[in-house]
């Protein structure tokens, strides 16, 4: 032995150190707590013993299994069935029912608002907003105004299908673009203008223009958006007379309207979302307050 | 290097020195018996006592019912948004310690602490296995044997059971004792009772007949604390030492003049569960249980020298008796008074605040996205959610009103009346009842961006009424 690898011994505390000097401090060299190297063998032990029950190594194209064949994949699943299967009466129930039954018994309508909401946040949230408040072109769910009808079978019928979507039963309309294909000119644009704001019972600027306006419509618009412009939900047709206005009511979107057209787009969720879910977004919309 | 080894290298590091008390019998043992008895008896016969509230509600004295979310005690039952209570009665306890402390030093820890009560009961076992203290410390020595190998595992098994049983009794806190007892004999019980008791009774095992004296030394807090707010005339287990000094062997028939009256017979050591000497003077180790009181009366008593060597007593005291001064004990002291107002204010604002308590609870929550919603006529809509709890156990009918907005109209999620004056609320007893309702009103109406109103719910039958101010929300004018 040289002398270099001699343990060097603290005079002190008669500890070995680890040779270590600065500015004449020396490291001592303690073994490790008992307590701490035990609990460190314990958890080899217990890694060991993982190994061998749970899936653990990774390999080129698969893992190492494990005795117990536990999979967190499986247990969610099996938590997933399980849930269906407990909700299963209540969709049934849900879906048996009339839409009306639904609406005034308690606990269909607890199951049917809770499912809901949450299909809501998921798929509807992106355009009509977290609290369905909706935005411009894309419609308030909260208020009591409807363009194709605010029943829950209606409703429903909508989510289903969607507006101009792809689906073959989907609903559909169209707002011409009266001044894009030239059907009127500017100035007579200007005047149904001024005539429809009067019409909501909005302040206007020019009376004057109120009889030609009054033509104008009867000659345009009457045929989808009715004689007293309450609108057609046949047709999708927004009634015209109300404080609501899907795009905004200010002269110059009105103008953009009639001028260039609107063609708002509801996707179909037949198909992409299970009937109970989507009867349960129905009667959720429904229950925000604008019901019919 | 080169006195290496001419001075003894000093030790960094103590392991414990495992502590044998030896038996004593006196005064304040028998007081810890007694205080042992009780506090056992408590703790393990509590969950069983009934008490009838009715149909509706568990007859369990105390239950704390973590499933339905109450907590019963006796005639007080607490929903979880009166946590509160809880939390001054944390306080009390905490200002109680502090007053105790101040008044007669750590009898908490002497005789009621858990750790205490628990590690007593540990000991005696103990001693009941492997005899007293010198037996024990020979066995422990001894090198392995049958016998020796016998007692330990009698005495380690006669512990697992003092800790299944402790466990065991946790666990009836939690449910009603006679179905979960059954369910647990029966292994029908849930998963969660057997790991409660299996934690308990390691932590019973680990802590009472492991770890003891160093769970009071090293885990708990309070002798730091305690250390820092006793004072000079707090009653403290105290070795007078104005009296004992200086000490010595006596040779009996041997005059007591120029001498103190400890004769060093080290059995105050032997005693101590904490495995120090009090006559070192009050220190942070000394838990205060008063056996070394006994030890040291049953020596006095064999010499003929009066008793109270070791007693209750307070510093100030023993300065008094070294400067020829009376003695006396002043509990009526600032900081004395000053717990005690502060633990009067505790009590009484919890016990106000109990006993005005309603048995109702009203909450209102706005719809907050969107804000008010406007409708097709032009008038201003806002939703609320309503909570109501009923506390007493039977349905309660109650009528809900709007005041504040006037033309207003009211409905409620899932009814068939619409705008309707008041609301209907059917609570069943003991639930709370959640639902959904939406005001109303013409713009013209709505005078601002933000309008107080208030919710007021009426019993069908009368009674007090309870209001809860809110807001209407509409669009800035």
């Amino acid at each position: 032995m040289s002398d270099k690898d001699k343990p060097v011994i603290d005079e002190y505390s008669g500890v070995e150190t680890t040779g270590h000097d600065w500015d004449g401090i020396q490291e001592l060299n303690n073994p490790l707590p008992r307590w701490w190297l035990w609990s460190f063998y314990a958890c080899i032990l217990w890694a060991i013993v993982y190994w061998i029950f749970m899936p653990s190594w990774p390999l080129v194209q698969d893992y190492t299994r494990g005795a117990l064949g536990y999979s967190q994949r499986t247990v969610v699943t099996n938590q997933l069935a399980a849930l269906a299967e407990a909700r299963a009466d209540l969709g049934k129930k849900l879906l048996a029912n009339e839409p009306e039954k639904i609406v005034h018994d308690k606990g269909l309508l607890e199951f049917a608002y809770a499912a809901g909401k949450t299909a809501f946040a998921d798929n509807c949230a992106g355009c009509h907003g977290s609290g369905a408040g909706g935005a411009k072109g894309y419609p308030n769910l909260n208020d009591d105004d409807w363009l194709w009808g605010g029943s829950l079978e209606a409703i429903e019928t909508s989510i289903r299908f969607g507006i101009r979507a792809t689906h073959e039963e989907t609903r559909f309309s169209d707002m011409p673009a009266f001044g894009v294909d030239e059907l009127l000119e500017k100035e007579e644009i200007s005047t149904l203008v001024t005539y429809l704001q009067g019409l909501s019972g909005q302040p206007i600027t020019e009376p004057e223009v109120l009889e030609a306006g009054k033509l104008l419509f009867a000659d345009n618009c009457a045929s989808c958006h009715g004689d007293d412009a309450k609108g057609n939900r046949e047709q999708g047709a927004p009634n015209l007379t109300d404080a609501i206005w899907l795009f905004g009511k200010d002269k110059k979107t009105i103008y953009e309207t009639v001028h260039t057209g609107r063609e708002g787009m509801m996707p179909a969720w037949d198909g992409r979302l299970d009937p109970v879910t989507i009867r349960a977004l129905a009667v959720f919309i429904h229950t925000r307050g604008g019901g019919e | 290097m080169a006195n290496q080894n001419s001075s003894p290298p000093i030790q960094l590091f103590e392991s414990r020195r495992k502590v044998f008390p030896q038996k004593i019998d006196g005064t304040f043992r028998r007081l810890k018996w007694l205080v042992m008895i009780i506090a056992l008896g408590v703790y393990y016969t509590l969950p069983w006592l009934r008490w009838d509230r009715g149909p509706n509600a568990p007859d369990q004295a105390v239950l704390l019912d973590l499933e339905a979310k109450r907590f019963y005690f006796f005639f007080i039952e607490l929903w979880p948004n009166e946590i509160y209570f809880v939390t001054g009665l944390m306080i009390a306890g905490a200002v109680s310690l502090f007053l105790i402390n101040a008044l007669f030093g750590r009898v908490w820890c002497g005789y009621a602490c858990p750790q205490t009560v628990w590690t007593d009961l540990f000991v005696h076992i103990e001693r009941l296995v492997e005899g007293d203290r010198n037996k024990q410390i020979r066995n422990d020595r001894s090198a392995w044997s049958i016998n020796k190998i016998t007692k330990k595992f009698v005495k380690h098994s006669a512990w697992i059971l003092v800790a299944i049983l402790t466990g065991g009794a946790w666990v009836f806190y939690f449910a009603d004792a006679p179905t979960l007892f059954w369910d647990l004999v029966t292994g029908q019980a849930s998963y969660i009772a057997y790991i409660w008791i299996g934690l308990l009774t390691c932590t019973t095992y680990l802590l009472g007949g492991i770890a003891r004296e160093q769970v009071c030394t090293y885990m708990c807090p309070w002798p730091r604390i305690q250390a820092a707010m006793t004072d000079e005339d707090a009653l403290n287990v105290t070795y007078r030492y104005d009296r004992g000094e200086p000490r010595g062997a006596h040779k009996k028939g041997t005059s007591w003049d120029n001498r103190g009256d400890c004769v060093d017979c080290n059995l105050c050591v032997s005693v101590c569960p904490m495995g120090i000497d009090i006559r070192n003077g009050t220190q942070l180790e000394c838990i205060h249980c008063a056996l070394c009181i006994d030890a040291c009366s049953s020596i006095m008593d064999k010499i003929g020298r009066p008793t109270g060597l070791i007693a209750y007593d307070t510093e100030a005291n023993i300065e008094r008796r070294i400067n020829k001064e009376q003695t006396g004990w002043r509990p009526l002291r600032p900081r004395v008074l000053v717990y005690a107002a502060v633990l009067a204010v505790v009590f009484i604002a919890m016990g106000s605040a109990y006993f005005s308590r309603k048995s109702l609870d009203l909450a209102v929550q706005r719809d907050r996205n969107p804000n008010f919603v406007v409708l097709s006529d032009g008038s201003i809509r806002n939703g609320y959610t309503i909570k109501v709890s009923n506390k007493t156990l039977e349905d309660q009918h109650y009528f809900l009103t709007l005041e504040g907005l006037s033309g207003h109209g009211f409905s409620e999620v899932g009814s068939q009346d619409n705008d309707i004056e008041a609301i209907h609320l059917v609570v069943p007893g003991n639930e709370l009842l959640s639902t959904r309702v939406y005001v109303a009103a013409p713009s013209s109406n709505v005078k601002s961006h933000s309008m107080p109103i208030s919710f007021v719910l009426t019993e069908q039958w009368g009674g007090p009424k309870y209001r809860v101010n809110d807001f209407f929300k509409g669009p800035d004018l």
